[in-house]
């Protein structure tokens, strides 16, 4: 099963039952797919004009109480910021898929790249919060898609997949679990009568239960500054309040929302941190370096943001050096560095739309 | 006679207790057009938990907020997307979008034509003051030729979009336009809208006298609502005028209303066969 298949069928596995897209390569696969099966199973798709467009039917079909989807790459991505900062200012559930390639622009179509790790986690405009997950193989895709849905119906939150384009066509053998095995979670709901249901009140979890629209409720949504009830405040108490609990809201929750691959790193002397098919080369790496027997921990991140700086400070305490390899010329070693230091870094970067290959990351293991 | 005054029947409609007054400015033609829309949603009896008014941004942009419905006030120019997704998801529901002419035509021009391309059941009612209002008076696509704004300080050089000319060549089911002036005509109208199967736009031509109208000396609100009265015609007035003298009237009426396959209506069907197919395409492979 190929990459783009795997999202697809996990999109549909955690009950996604909304696509609106746009087509673009390398992840038109997902789109075309989901046009054929979500009929079957009374669910939607449409090509809409834009991927902005795409991502406001994802935003509206998601208020209608159905869990809803849509895949782009490099230059869709850029265009669906402006309605993602949307989603995340009126907390709506929705999954964005973004089959990295080079950019910036028009870019190298297709190759692969991981240059949109910085634009997934600030691409659109103001402080919010977001989650970003990033499968490396076939099997992860699935896995990580069904996640995404559960992450943004769990915290009320725009989930962004990040995949590249290797990871996307790439074709594996992989066995899927049974559908009673997965997992999946729905928005909270509520049992206030309607005139006690504020869509945006404060929690426990700090997560505010949705109701969908045409339930009887009747509320308001706006993209700007608002209060519990969801119409327009600047009152600068309430903003702040809002503010704090939809950061909290993800900060809170970093030990349930990160998810990490972890091999050898409490006697390891380097760390290997990777995500992405990067991570493929990197593991590769890391099995030749033991090979020669040297003390070398891999640590993938299957969660990029909330970046879990905890783990790699702590991590990253016993040992001498940090390799971290990534398809650009350094972004998620940018948030490495701010946590264990510049010193510790050893970078390897590549943006020429080729992989990194194990020797790269071999070499800079050597290095120390 | 028992139960409320006509005129107090609106308030059943709007969140008047807690979200007025509005922000529009005295003399503004939106909360007509608000009241011509609740009008006709109260003659029609939708019931209020199956309507979602959806807007965008701009001082139309924030009509959502005074009325007791479902309602999303979206990004700019993207109501339409907005309501395609939701009409999607709740197809049963009375999705209506307002914009101005600005989000309606430039900024959202390319979801307007789509939206009526595909004929999509969503009533769509564009307030048309012929300029950005919020921002304070700048050209927009609907701005006459010569007339001044803010960003057309020596004139505006464009050519107009005629936005039911527009949503007719586009394919919308159903296109009418009226005025402020004129708002029991426009009730019927939007009325006539919402009950249309597919994609409708009313055109509610309005002004803006605090920005648009004081640039271009065009007087008061009132002066402003006084030429739409003596500007605008029905269309059996505009038809004997010849192409000169209708150059610059506004004509009122049902312009387009025509019955063609409605979006969700053909999307069920697609779920129809599919699910009837015995081995639906697409099913996974053994």
């Amino acid at each position: 099963m190929q990459g783009n298949e795997a999202c697809a069928e996990g999109a549909l596995a955690a009950g996604c039952r909304f696509f609106a897209g746009y087509p673009i390569t390398p992840s038109s696969e997902i789109g075309e797919i989901l046009a054929r099966r979500l009929p079957a199973v009374d669910g939607k798709f449409i090509q809409m004009e834009d991927e902005i467009a795409s991502v406001a039917a994802v935003i509206g079909a998601s208020v209608g109480g159905v869990k809803a989807l849509t895949a782009t790459s490099g230059p869709g991505f850029s265009l669906m910021q402006e309605n993602i900062g949307y989603a995340a200012m009126t907390e709506i559930p929705c999954v964005i898929v973004d089959v990295q390639r080079t950019g910036p622009s028009t870019g190298l179509p297709t190759s692969p790249a991981q240059g949109d790790v910085m634009q997934a986690r600030w691409g659109t405009h103001g402080d919010h919060p977001i989650i970003v997950l990033c499968p490396s193989s076939v099997r992860e895709v699935f896995d990580l898609t069904v996640q995404a849905f559960n992450f943004s119906e769990k915290y009320r939150t725009p989930v962004i997949v990040l995949m590249d384009e290797v990871v996307g066509h790439m074709r594996e053998k992989v066995e899927l679990p049974a559908p009673e095995a997965i997992e999946i979670v729905h928005r909270l709901g509520t049992d206030v009568p309607p005139e006690w249901y504020s869509p945006y009140d404060d929690t426990p979890t700090d997560v505010p239960p949705l109701v969908s629209f045409g339930e009887g409720f009747r509320y308001h949504i706006t993209g700007l500054m608002h209060d519990r009830a969801g119409f327009p405040t600047e009152r600068r108490d309430e903003i702040d309040d809002w503010l704090r609990r939809v950061f909290g809201k993800i900060s809170r929750h970093v030990d349930d929302i990160s998810m990490t691959v972890q091999e050898g790193v409490e006697e390891a002397n380097t760390l290997v941190l990777a995500y992405g098919a990067t991570a493929r080369s990197a593991h590769q790496a890391v099995k030749l370096a033991r090979a020669r027997r040297r003390k070398v921990g891999f640590l993938k991140l299957l969660t990029l943001w909330p970046f879990p700086e905890s783990l790699v400070e702590h991590l990253a305490d016993g040992v001498r050096s940090v390799v971290v390899p990534e398809m650009n010329l350094g972004q998620l070693a940018l948030e490495v560095e701010r946590v264990v230091g510049r010193r510790k870094v050893r970078r390897v970067n590549r943006a020429d739309g080729e992989m990194v290959t194990p020797r790269q990351i071999l070499e800079a293991i050597e290095e120390g | 006679m028992s139960g409320p005054r006509p005129e107090e029947r609106i308030y059943e409609y709007l969140r008047h207790k807690k979200k007025f007054p509005n922000v529009w400015c005295p003399g503004c033609g939106i909360g007509i057009v608000m009241h011509a829309l609740v009008r006709a949603i109260d003659r029609i009896g939708l019931a209020k938990d199956n309507v979602a008014l959806i807007s965008g941004i701009g001082c139309t942009g924030r009509m959502p907020v005074y009325v007791d419905f479902n309602t999303m006030h979206t990004t700019h120019g993207r109501a339409l997307a907005f309501a395609t997704g939701l009409k999607m998801a709740k197809p049963q529901m009375n999705v209506i979008v307002v914009m101005g002419d600005g989000d309606a035509l430039a900024i959202g021009g390319n979801h307007f034509i789509h939206a009526a391309r595909r004929n999509i059941h969503l009533t769509t009612i564009v307030v048309n003051n012929q300029s950005y209002g919020m921002t304070g008076g700048q050209h927009s696509p609907t701005t006459p030729t010569h007339m001044l704004a803010s960003t057309a300080p020596y004139g505006n050089v464009e050519q107009p979009f005629s936005i039911c000319n527009l949503a007719k060549a586009a394919g919308a089911a159903f296109v009418a336009r009226s005025t402020v002036y004129h708002a029991t005509e426009l009730d019927r109208l939007i009325e006539l809208a919402i009950l249309k199967r597919g994609f409708s736009v009313v055109e509610a031509v309005s002004y803006c006298h605090t920005t648009y109208g004081r640039m271009n000396k065009l007087g008061t609100a009132v002066d402003m609502m006084r030429a739409l009265k003596e500007r605008s015609v029905t269309q059996e007035a505009a038809s004997k005028l010849d192409e000169a003298e209708r150059e610059d009237r506004i004509v009122r009426g049902v312009l387009v209303d025509r019955d063609c396959p409605e979006y969700t209506d053909l999307y069920a069907e697609v779920i129809r066969k599919t699910k009837a197919a015995a081995k639906p395409l697409g099913s996974p492979r053994p």
